[in-house]
């Protein structure tokens, strides 16, 4: 039993070890003065690869323009899972299955095969239909990326629609209310934590996406194709700092969120007592 | 009317025909007995049911399932300039795929070795590094479902999305430094004495397969960790009671009861796995191992889109045959797996 217990500490050693290398790494090099990207040895410590990135505009402008596109695939992709969800809800049940899988489908299919599929589908269509400004980069980007991040927020959704009371609906109704009135004083009150959690995941798989993006932005760039071209080209530690700062500033926001609802579960509890 | 426009409107046919069939099924149910549930409209009242249906329409059809039919439509159609689309040389040829199989679109005298054998290794690949995923992570979700208290499970969590925050082209980046010949992981190794001579680790495209093993992992460990926390341990401990070894109670009695999360895990790690993109552009060796790069280079390199449809279609095609193998032996259908 001693000889199983040190086992599996190893294992999960080995498992968190594996799981962190990448961002030690991208700490150290972040941070060495070396000037080709390299964790070890350990030249000397600076900041002035913050400052580069700083100064590198091509990143600027894939960044402006990542955070826009993030922005609009919530903003499309949110109310479409919400869609997605009730739908399913209400479907008739002999075409559930069915209307499932379809809906499911974008999750599992490659997003370079999404990407493609979608620049194919607009290019087409607007030159017949002679509609050439909506070939435009950054609309074929929110379309292909929300096609399959509405599927992520559908999921979130219908995880929350399980845990919903539905007599609440049928004592709104019995009160009188009308089928649009109790959605949105039961439903969508109901749905709001989910809404929340879709809004987050659906702008960081935005934010980090490169398969699909980097067809479907044409010509354009955003943050991850820009990256991708620098990467490719051999480097400066200046990409390092970014993932440190990417870093820093999502594990500053998830902290946030959580000691506000924490706050907001202390203070419940404060209620109830 | 040209060809082109004949696409678009062979395509709006098939959809339209489609919705038909689905509403003359749905007529041919209604017709043969009175409904049990009340209609679509009457539970959901007309000013959210119109929002359903234009929402999850809109999403289904222009943006999910129309992409998908004019790739497979180019897919078959030469390369012509625009101003030549839908003209008379626009026909339906089978000449993409022909390259693809044959490296000529009209010689079939000698294989396309390159693409086939890049091809074969994506696939060959992508199935080793599922398997690798699932042995990795069974023991840390069994972990998880079976053994771990909530206050445990929480930090474990964290501790597992948290480096997700890196997007894949920065996690190739840091593995390309970690395992570079004068990095990290050479330096550790020759430093403890393990090595007189450093591993050519991204030559030997050992960096790729462990980045791509990293980036998949949390799609098997979650399936299997909602499968595990499912299944009911006094089975377990029946087993042991009767007798049973260790070994013998996870693989005849676990794995048997928690199948659909493995199968729910595998098809997603290999579907994504062998449409990675971003870690074989930065880490590949010496040869070109993953077919995902040649199919952008379709596109960006030799500018011929019907040729890199043609080729992502029998991508996808390939890997949903295999997914559906897969399932059928295991007695699984799709709609277990997505759950």
């Amino acid at each position: 039993m001693r000889f199983g217990r040190l086992a599996c500490f190893a294992y999960l050693l080995a498992f968190f070890t594996y799981l962190f290398a990448p961002l030690a790494v991208m700490g150290l090099t972040a941070f060495n003065t070396a000037s080709f990207p390299s964790a070890w040895p350990i030249e000397g410590w600076t900041l002035d690869w913050f400052a580069a990135l700083a100064r590198d505009g091509e990143m600027l402008y894939g960044l402006r323009n990542s955070l826009w596109i993030g922005l609009l695939v919530v903003l499309v992709s949110v109310p479409t899972g919400l869609a997605g969800a009730l739908m399913m809800q209400h479907i008739a049940p002999s075409l559930r299955g069915v209307y499932y899988v379809l809906a499911v489908a974008p999750v599992l299919i490659p997003g370079v095969i999404i990407g493609i599929a979608t620049v194919i589908f607009w290019r087409e269509a607007t030159l017949n239909a002679g509609l050439r400004f909506l070939y435009n980069g950054t609309l074929l980007t929110v379309m292909g990326q929300s096609s399959f991040i509405a599927s992520y927020c559908m999921l979130i959704f219908i995880a929350r629609l399980h845990r919903f009371d539905r007599t609440l609906e049928e004592a709104a109704a019995d009160l009188g209310a009308g089928k649009t009135t109790i959605f949105f004083h039961i439903t969508l009150p109901f749905l709001r934590p989910a809404i929340l959690s879709a809004a987050v995941l659906a702008f960081l798989s935005s934010f980090e996406n490169y398969n699909t993006t980097t067809f479907a932005i044409l010509a354009d760039k955003t943050l991850t194709t820009v990256l991708a071209g620098q990467v490719r080209q051999g480097t400066t530690p200046s990409v390092s700092a970014l993932a440190v700062l990417i870093i820093g500033v999502t594990t500053a926001a998830f902290l946030l969120v959580e000691f506000w609802r924490g706050g907001d579960w202390r203070r419940r509890r404060a209620a109830l007592a | 009317m040209t060809a082109s426009d004949g696409h678009i409107y062979l395509l709006l046919a098939v959809a339209a025909l489609l919705g038909l069939l689905l509403l003359w099924r749905l007529a041919r149910r209604l017709r043969r007995g009175p409904p049990r549930r009340p209609g679509f409209f009457r539970r959901t009242g007309w000013p959210l049911g119109l929002f359903l249906v234009v929402m999850v329409g809109t999403w289904l059809i222009v943006m999910v399932v129309l992409p998908q039919l004019f790739m497979i439509d180019l897919s078959f159609r030469p390369r012509l300039p625009l101003a030549q689309m839908g003209g008379p040389r626009d026909i339906y040829t089978l000449q993409n795929y022909r390259y693809l199989l044959f490296g000529s679109t009209v010689s079939t005298e000698s294989w396309n070795a390159v693409h086939l054998r890049a091809l074969g290794l994506t696939i060959v690949s992508a199935m080793l590094i599922t398997l690798f995923n699932l042995v990795l992570c069974y023991p840390l979700a069994y972990y998880m479902g079976q053994v771990a208290g909530p206050r445990g499970l929480r930090l474990l969590l964290l501790l597992l999305i948290a480096p997700y925050w890196l997007n894949d082209i920065l996690r190739a980046f840091a593995f390309r430094i970690l395992f570079a010949e004068s990095g990290l992981l050479n330096a550790m190794l020759l430093g403890a004495g393990l090595l007189d001579r450093p591993i050519d680790f991204i030559g030997q495209n050992i960096a790729l397969y462990a980045c791509l093993t990293y980036a998949y992992m949390l799609l098997m460990l979650f399936p299997l960790y909602n499968a595990l926390e499912a299944f009911e341990h006094s089975q377990a401990e029946a087993a042991r009671d009767l007798g049973a070894p260790w070994w013998h109670i996870h693989l005849f009695v676990v794995v048997p009861a928690v199948k659909g999360g493995i199968a729910s895990g595998c098809t997603l790690v290999f579907m994504l796995a062998t449409g990675a993109l971003a870690a074989p552009l930065v880490l590949s060796g010496t040869s070109v191992l993953w077919f995902t790069p040649i199919v952008y280079d379709r596109f960006y390199q030799v500018f011929n889109w019907p040729q890199g449809a043609a080729y992502a279609f029998a991508l996808l095609a390939i890997c949903i045959i295999l997914v559906i193998a897969l399932l059928r032996r295991l007695r699984l259908s799709l709609t277990d797996v997505v759950r």
